[in-house]
């Protein structure tokens, strides 16, 4: 065996042994890291099902688009092509005057007389094009086009896009803007919060062993075999950190599903939270222990750093 | 073996040096007992040899290695043909008597094979067979210096380099330092021993050195304590 790899085995074996035998210092550590790790995954949970309201919220709004019976299939096309080519519409889904009134049968199948009076005359409905714009603050370049007096002259009646509730789309809008924007920095910051408490918990654990990094000193250490078990160390305590938040996280989600989506009051959908954290648990998990090992890692480093400088007055 | 030549060392903060101008020589193989009262400057002096500080002047030679050329990357190295027992043992707190003794081999990369060899040969030098598996808060104090003893005989430096060793000791464990100490010189090592225990230094009637308010008072063979 060369004499590197006996020293990385070394280093791994003295980096596990001191785990074991700081058992306290670590449990104490590992506490602190699962608390914030816990906090970091569920800001990113809430943040993404909070976007996930908003984009349930942005596909309720569309824009109608009534066609005259008289608007021949070429024009049609013509139209819809057109819409297309605005650079913020998002979807564009045309339906016949047939498919109108079956989808009209459909939504109000449980009023027969409604049903029957419709189809004792010739379909009264007109073909309809739905646009769903990208963003909701949007909505207005589609109606400025729709506004156009040569497309004007095809349409049925006057465009239905809520129009009257242009003021809530507004209003809407500018609250997921800020809500987004919080979200992000919410993250931000508790990422940030989350790296400092653990770079400080860690930096606390190894400023209370700085007098035995002083003695590998003076006995000739250097500093990578001082170093290394500090790392190793530390990087089980993200890698067992990482490990123990996203089971939390997951019995929290089993144990109290009903109970948070009651305290959410509505506000954040639980069940997509559920079901977005399961999807990807394996990408969260792989993230939190990422995570823990980095900064674990990363902190060891740092924090030994101080009491390795080998300047002499 | 030591070489040093009108070595001073002042502190930025005090006004008189803590070493003034001090040369000696050691001799290969020799047993010299540095003495003074608190303050002499033994542990200044120590310290200078050991690279945990530098002189304000002066030349420092040990071992060949000349001070002035040393670079602080080379410092570890160094250290590691120095053997240091310290007053407060130093050991590795998480680490049993085996792995203490055992880590001054890992620094240099020995073997598994050698460290199994070497570490329970020297434990037996120093009477601690059968202690290995001892942490170091369930030993005496004269064991743990012991330890720390083994520790730095393990790499059979040619200095060893003793700072009061029997300081926080009781008579009886502080003999039984001594006695390793002795019987290590006798294998070859030259040992540098500071002590304030009159009794100690008047039983082994070796050299020594004695230091005041940073100078060498007096540098006598075969004499005995007088602060």
């Amino acid at each position: 065996m060369s004499r590197k790899s006996i020293t990385f085995r070394r280093i791994l074996k003295t980096g596990l042994l001191n785990f074991l035998r700081n058992f306290s210092i670590a449990t104490a550590a590992i506490a602190t890291m699962v608390v914030t790790l816990t906090i970091l995954l569920l800001s990113l949970i809430i943040n993404a099902t909070f976007n996930n309201t908003i984009v349930q919220i942005t596909n309720k709004v569309d824009v109608s688009v009534y066609l005259k019976d008289s608007v021949d299939q070429t024009q049609t096309s013509k139209l819809i092509q057109e819409i297309k080519n605005i650079p913020d519409v998002s979807k564009v889904n045309y339906l016949n005057k047939d498919q109108v009134l079956k989808q009209y049968l459909l939504d109000n199948s449980s009023d027969k007389l409604l049903s029957t009076a419709i189809t004792e005359t010739s379909n009264p409905l007109p073909a309809t094009i739905h646009i769903k714009p990208k963003t909701l603050d949007k909505i207005s370049q589609i109606n400025n086009f729709l506004a156009r007096p040569d497309i004007k002259e095809l349409q049925f009646s006057a465009p239905q896009s809520n129009q009257n509730l242009q003021n809530a789309i507004n209003n809407i809008t500018h609250a997921t803007d800020v809500l987004r924007t919080l979200g992000i920095i919410a993250m931000i910051v508790f990422a940030i919060i989350s790296i400092l408490i653990i770079f400080n918990t860690i930096q606390m654990a190894i400023f209370n062993r700085r007098n035995e990094i002083q003695i590998m000193r003076l006995l000739g250490a250097n500093k990578s075999f001082i170093r290394g078990p500090f790392i190793v160390e530390t990087s089980i305590y993200g890698l067992i950190a990482g490990l123990i938040s996203i089971g939390l996280v997951d019995f929290i989600f089993i144990t109290s599903n009903s109970t948070l989506q009651a305290t959410s009051l509505g506000l954040l959908d639980i069940n997509f939270a559920g079901k977005y954290f399961r999807a990807d648990i394996f990408k969260f998990l792989l993230l939190q222990v990422g995570v823990g090992v980095f900064v674990g890692a990363i902190s060891a480093f740092i924090a030994t750093r101080r009491f390795l400088k080998f300047k002499i007055k | 073996m030591i070489l040093l030549d009108r070595v001073s060392k002042k502190y930025p903060k005090s006004s008189e040096p803590a070493l003034d101008k001090i040369s000696l020589h050691v001799e290969p193989k020799e047993f010299v007992i540095i003495v003074g009262q608190s303050g002499a400057g033994k542990t200044t002096l120590l310290r200078l040899l050991t690279r945990e500080e530098k002189p304000t002047n002066g030349k420092i030679i040990v071992g060949g290695i000349d001070y002035d050329k040393l670079k602080d990357k080379k410092i570890p190295m160094l250290r590691r043909k120095i053997g240091v027992v310290f007053q407060d043992f130093k050991l590795l707190p998480n680490k049993n008597v085996f792995e203490n003794v055992a880590f001054a081999l890992e620094i240099v990369g020995a073997s598994n094979e050698e460290i199994k060899k070497t570490v329970p040969k020297v434990l037996a030098i120093v009477n601690l067979s059968g202690k290995e598996k001892n942490m170091p808060s369930q030993l005496s104090g004269g064991e743990r210096q012991r330890v720390a003893i083994a520790r730095a005989l393990v790499r059979q430096p040619k200095i060893l380099i003793a700072d009061e060793p029997t300081g926080n000791l009781d008579p009886k464990h502080a003999w039984d330092v001594i006695d390793v100490l002795e019987k290590v010189n006798r294998f070859g090592t030259t040992v540098l021993l500071t002590t304030h225990n009159a009794e100690i230094v008047n039983k082994l009637k070796r050299r020594v050195i004695t230091l005041r308010d940073g100078k060498v008072v007096s540098d006598e063979a075969r004499a005995t304590y007088k602060v």
